[in-house]
């Protein structure tokens, strides 16, 4: 159970999983990250000895094939994967918060023998499809539909993009309407399978970063869907979408801190040690007060996601949303990695636009964490509507 | 079969200039770490479990309280139990005195079939205190290890490859026995999130001299030692003018004079 006392202070436990992750993130996911960013391929084997430490279901208990830990154990490892390589943390975090949280927490016993166990285990790759072509925050505009046949399966047609590990993926959580009169009242979630009749892989994204998390377009043809692998009753497809991206925007908050402290430990390191005009960059005071807010900001980020996953815990006990917390991490998490890569990079000067140093892609994979589940317009929505009361 | 893993907590020497002093290791206040040998040592203890139908692994460290961190990592990889010895009388031990600890609680834990430890720690680099540990228990000594052939644990035999410096030995030995390995011997895996939670949990029991049926002078230091930087050498610098052409013949001429080429 959650061990944040008021000294926020981290449990041995904790160390040991912050350290083991940070090791193997280092050693194994750090060296390649460059080359899977250049060739924009899935990186499988990494992927895979992830899996066999038990990175892919973290949270998610041992009898259903994942690690059995806190919420603060997730994101200490989600960051610490998210330093070496963003790509790597959206794999893992799409993996944990919007697949794995989802089917634990509105499946069945049988969905979960059956999507769940081997997807914790790291066995089989998983994906979250709720994005459309024409329709992105505005998810009731959605031209999917799932139609129910008399035997109670439903056939689903309709093409999703922006499918975060699409042309990989062996199961896929998928949003879709069921009943387009009523908006998003009308979305019901489904589990499909990459095997089955129906299921086409569309055009792989052509990405500014993240590239190595491989993204595509999925496109449904008569597919169909047998009635127990629908999650939730009808209907229920947007509250689901939702509250899994509560979980997912500490994941998202959490990547982008990994992306600030790598690209402010490359400022660090490149402000003692790079002269000019006869001192050391660190000695300019223009510098001082960057590297000062970066440091400030990751600091502060940190704790809006520690914060973010308390309330979590909570909520795991009241059954309570953690939008407001959650939005809040992600927000201020996303901007601070901008913040920080844009910062970094400047100080490199020339160096920092080359390839040969990862600062560049530090820059291009922070852009993302402002985008994806939920822009940062959309983050500043949610929150002004939670405090104000207009929900 | 049971195996053994000695295994030691060391200084971290990729972070040598905090633990250096002169020449001597600092061992307060730095980071430590597993002694990276000893990672192959858990390896190979654990793939003798799960591949040549061992049974138990046993972790054994003698070092500071701290020290149960490593022992922690041990079990986080997959050691089943784990065992500190630390006593204050052991803060100075030279490998004859920690190979004596090591054996009387080797003697304790009672059934052994395999003891597995590096080729040495990374501190003292010795690679003296698991021979003297076999010498003590009276078994074959089986050094650097590159490989595990068969091992037999019903008919009580091994039969493992020795890398030496002119070449590979293969050499079969009865059980039990212990040896040393090297890193070619397999890569040590990371501990998975399920073996942390165990090794967070774990109770690791200290044994003290007393437990293990010695006294301090059982184990006293025999051996001191001093080290020092070898002399710096007198060199001069001379700087040969000329063309090119001209500066290479008087090298060359010179280099020759100096019976050098």
């Amino acid at each position: 159970m959650m061990s944040l006392g008021p000294t926020l202070e981290l449990t041995p436990e904790h160390l040991m999983i912050r350290d083991a992750a940070r090791d193997f993130a280092q050693n194994e996911i750090a060296p390649i990250a460059a080359h899977y960013d250049e060739i924009g391929e899935f990186p499988m084997e990494t992927i895979k000895k992830m899996s066999a430490m038990g990175f892919m279901g973290l949270e998610i208990p041992e009898a259903y094939g994942g690690a059995g830990m806190d919420g603060l154990s997730y994101v200490l490892a989600l960051e610490e994967v998210s330093k070496a390589d963003a790509s790597h943390g959206t794999i893992m975090s799409v993996n944990n918060s919007l697949y794995c949280g989802g089917i634990y927490k509105y499946g069945s016993e049988l969905l979960k023998q059956k999507f769940l166990q081997p997807v914790a285990s790291g066995q089989k790759i998983a994906a979250y499809s709720l994005t459309e072509p024409s329709s992105g925050s505005d998810a009731s505009r959605m031209k999917s539909r799932a139609v129910k046949r008399s035997d109670g399966s439903y056939v689903i047609n309709g093409r999703k993009s922006w499918v975060t590990s699409g042309p990989v993926a062996d199961f896929v959580l998928l949003f879709t309407m069921t009943a387009p009169e009523r908006g998003h009242n009308g979305i019901t979630a489904f589990l499909v399978e990459a095997d089955q009749p129906g299921f086409v892989r569309g055009k792989v994204e052509p990405k500014m970063g993240i590239r190595a998390s491989a993204t595509s377009e999925l496109v449904f043809e008569d597919y169909v869907c047998p009635a127990e692998h629908r999650l939730g009753e009808e209907g229920e497809g947007f509250k689901i979408a939702m509250t899994m991206l509560d979980a997912g925007r500490i994941g998202i908050a959490t990547q982008a801190l990994g992306i600030a402290e790598a690209a402010y430990e490359a400022a660090v390191g490149y402000l003692t040690e790079r002269e000019a005009f006869g001192k050391k960059l660190g000695e300019f005071q223009g510098l001082q007060f960057q590297v000062a807010d970066m440091k400030t900001r990751i600091e502060a980020a940190r704790l809006l996601i520690y914060n973010a996953v308390l309330a979590k815990a909570k909520a795991q006990q009241s059954g309570a949303r953690y939008t407001l917390e959650a939005s809040m991490a992600k927000l201020y998490a996303s901007e601070t990695a901008m913040e920080c890569a844009h910062r970094a990079l400047q100080m490199h000067g020339g160096i920092g636009y080359s390839k040969e140093l990862p600062v560049e892609r530090y820059f291009r994979d922070a852009k993302i964490t402002e985008i994806y589940e939920g822009t940062s317009e959309i983050q500043r929505m949610v929150i002004a509507r939670n405090v104000l009361g207009l929900r | 079969m049971n195996i053994i893993a000695l295994i030691k907590q060391t200084p971290d020497t990729a972070k040598l200039s905090r633990t250096l002093n002169g020449l001597q290791l600092m061992a307060d206040g730095q980071p430590r770490i597993v002694n990276p040998w000893d990672e192959y040592t858990l390896e190979t203890a654990l793939r003798l479990k799960e591949k040549h139908g061992g049974k138990k692994v046993t972790a054994l460290c003698l070092g500071n309280p701290e020290s149960i961190e490593a022992l922690r990592t041990a079990i986080a990889m997959g050691a089943d139990e784990a065992i500190l010895i630390n006593d204050a009388a052991l803060a100075n031990a030279d490998s004859l005195g920690t190979a004596r600890a090591l054996a009387a609680a080797i003697k304790k834990i009672g059934a052994y079939d395999i003891i597995v430890g590096g080729r040495s720690a990374i501190d003292g680099n010795m690679g003296a205190t698991a021979v003297q540990v076999a010498t003590l228990l009276g078994v074959p000594m089986l050094s650097y290890v590159a490989a595990l052939n068969a091992v037999n644990g019903g008919a009580k035999s091994i039969s493992v490859v020795r890398a030496m410096e002119y070449g590979r030995e293969t050499v079969t030995s009865t059980l039990p026995c212990v040896m040393t390995v090297v890193k070619e011997i397999a890569e040590p895996r990371y501990p998975n999130f399920m073996g942390i939670r165990k090794a967070s949990k774990a109770v690791i029991p200290t044994w003290k001299l007393a437990d293990l049926g010695l006294s301090a002078a059982d184990v006293a230091a025999k051996v001191t030692w001093a080290v020092d930087l070898p002399p710096t050498r007198d060199t001069n610098v001379e700087m040969i003018q000329g063309s090119p052409a001209e500066q290479a013949k008087a090298l060359v001429d010179k280099l020759m004079a100096a019976k050098i080429i």
